[in-house]
């Protein structure tokens, strides 16, 4: 590569990052701006009452609520369904594994306003053929939300987990049989612990995917509200630099997150770069 | 199966299997079926379910055809019912922002893959990777911000002296649906860089290099080289570009006008506005068909396997 095409490349690279950011930071910015309306542009001073007035609102503590408790819900059922998944299409082969395959990653390709339809209209005619209609648990709501997110983001555990399940030796499982352990012994104390860092990912992911959400649960949430619904709902409705704050404040925790990760990371690469050093330190001194 | 048992026992293997059926059937088979069932059947008060209206019929399929109107499309004056024209408003539009996505991520990635220093690395995907984990609904809504009437944008181009009064972006510019696309391209570069940049990552860079020393120009080494092997990135790329632009309801609502409908803006109106949840299901159908034969396609242009998509 020549160096008049590196340095345009550099600059690409920083021009996409500050398109990336600069709206963000826009948005962060008319969280101070003490206009009625969200926007830095004319700047009218200074001002925290926007972060004052969010704490005041009430729905949208509500809404927060109602995210944290469906992204709760959708980890608990799609990473055991999602591990269950990986077991069982990784012990068969052929045709039914392909087919099984389909099935279990056509969720994720399939658009999130199909996804949020097809579940509140299954649930209901459910409740209509046992005469319950509109009753409780038929009728949509966070419930349904739930549902009807488990049933895609369950494939990303699912492949989270069968990607790592390439790697674990059944081996393993027939000497522990040999040596006696029950079937539940074999899962807890040889399988599992292998599957644990694609498990741990599979929640986080399935977490954030939860409250991310947005398509599947405008459909499915009945009159409730989660976080995402909250914003657009107020974004649609004439907003103040409520949302701006709230925007700003979600970004921070983002960054800080990512910040602990990035730290932890490199302490970790740092400590394995150490011990290598070590290892190869006594090897030599043997020899 | 046999493997199974052997392993986990029939306790386990039974509770294995059973949730895995749970989720095939009750969260994805059945459900579908049952929108395309509902499909077919007419809009009724409670009443009348089960009654003697209550008949399978194409009307609601007929619905999406039918009451046309003249209209135009692209400047073209056209006999068509505005929820298709809102259908093809939708693919046509969601085609652009696939391509200016690829051509946005493509040098990106080959950058972060080939040339940038591997130290930098995790930094730069880090930065990168931020905007992703912040919501859709707010990255909308920065755009919303700056393209408002009185906005930065706005205010800056004024400012600098390029235009005499505020442009209303929304409104859109060029076609009504130009906030639309940009606004998209913004929320989904970041799943078209990704993939292709996972795909370059793997190749080896003594290929570029020998292309190279061969004398091939550098556009030919990308074309010949660099694309081939990035073929499944780029198409897992195209699809979920693609797919979260058509789906969109999100962008099109917070950042269009009234005078463009995206297709989910139509689905909505019909299922939650009109309560005619038979013609949403209807609508739903014709929308997942779409993105049927869009995977289909992707993978007979690409020559690549599901699994390569669905990563």
């Amino acid at each position: 590569m020549t160096r008049q095409r590196s340095i345009l490349s550099h600059l690409y690279l920083v021009v996409f990052l500050i398109y990336l950011m600069l709206p963000l930071l826009i948005m962060a910015g008319a969280a101070f701006n003490d206009s009625k309306l969200p926007t830095v542009t004319p700047w009218k001073g200074f001002t925290w009452r926007w972060f004052e007035a969010l704490f005041a609102d009430e729905r949208m503590w509500n809404a927060f609520a109602n995210s944290l408790i469906v992204a709760v819900a959708v980890a608990a059922l799609a990473v055991p369904i999602g591990t269950a998944a990986a077991i069982v299409i990784n012990s068969v082969s052929g045709r039914v594994r392909a087919t099984l395959y389909g099935f279990m990653v056509a969720p994720i390709l399939a658009p999130g306003l199909v996804i949020g339809i097809s579940t509140v209209l299954f649930w209901n005619s459910m409740g209509d053929a046992i005469g319950l209609r509109g009753v409780g648990p038929f009728s949509p709501g966070l419930h349904l939300s739930v549902l009807g997110q488990v049933s895609f983001i369950a494939a990303y555990v699912m492949l989270l987990v069968l990607a790592r399940i390439q790697s674990f030796d059944p081996a393993l499982e027939e000497a522990a049989l040999d040596l006696g352990a029950s079937h539940g012994q074999v899962l807890r104390r040889v399988l599992l612990p292998h599957l644990y860092p694609a498990i741990g990912a599979g929640a986080a992911i399935a977490f954030f995917q939860s409250i991310e959400n947005f398509n599947v649960t405008l459909f499915t949430r009945g009159t409730q509200d989660t976080l995402t619904v909250y914003v657009f709902s107020q974004v649609r409705a004439g907003i103040t630099p409520t949302i701006n704050a709230l925007a700003l404040m979600l970004m921070l925790f983002t960054v800080v997150c990512a910040l602990i990760y990035e730290v932890r990371r490199r302490r970790t690469a740092a400590l394995q770069q150490a011990r290598e050093d070590e290892a190869r330190r006594a090897e030599e001194a043997m020899l | 199966m046999q493997d199974l048992l052997r392993r986990y026992g029939p306790t386990l293997t039974g509770v294995f299997v059973l949730l895995t059926a749970f989720w095939l059937l009750a969260l994805v088979i059945l459900p579908n079926v049952s929108l395309f069932e509902q499909s077919f059947r007419p809009y009724l008060p409670f009443a009348e379910i089960g009654g003697e209206k209550d008949v399978y019929s194409l009307d609601n399929y007929s619905q999406f055809f039918g009451d046309a109107v003249d209209t135009s499309m692209f400047g073209i004056p056209v006999w068509i019912s505005l929820h298709f024209l809102a259908f093809l408003d939708t693919v046509f539009y969601s085609v652009v922002v696939t391509l200016i996505c690829f051509a946005m991520a493509y040098p990106l990635a080959y950058y972060l893959a080939k040339v940038a220093k591997p130290k930098s690395l995790p930094m730069l995907l880090l930065l990168l990777f931020i905007p992703l984990w912040v919501s859709e609904a707010l990255r909308a809504f920065a755009w919303y911000i700056i393209l408002t009437f009185n906005g930065p944008l706005n205010q800056m181009l004024v400012g600098m002296g390029l235009v005499e009064r505020g442009i209303r972006w929304q409104q859109g510019v060029v076609t009504d649906f130009d906030a639309i696309v940009a606004v998209l391209v913004y929320c989904y570069v970041l799943f078209m860089l990704l993939p292709i940049y996972t795909a370059i990552q793997s190749l080896d860079s003594n290929q570029i290099e020998a292309a190279e020393d061969l004398g091939a120009p550098w556009w030919k080494t990308h074309l010949r080289v660099v694309m081939p092997h990035a073929k499944p990135g780029i198409a897992s790329g195209c699809v979920m570009v693609f797919m979260l632009s058509a789906g969109s309801l999100l962008v099109p609502s917070v950042v269009g006008s009234t005078s463009a409908i995206w297709f989910p803006q139509a689905i909505y109106t019909q299922f939650n506005d009109a309560q005619d949840w038979q013609a949403g299901a209807a609508y739903s159908m014709i929308f997942l068909l779409l993105c049927i034969v869009f995977v289909a396609l992707m993978m007979r242009v690409f020559r690549v396997k599901l699994s390569d998509i669905a990563k």
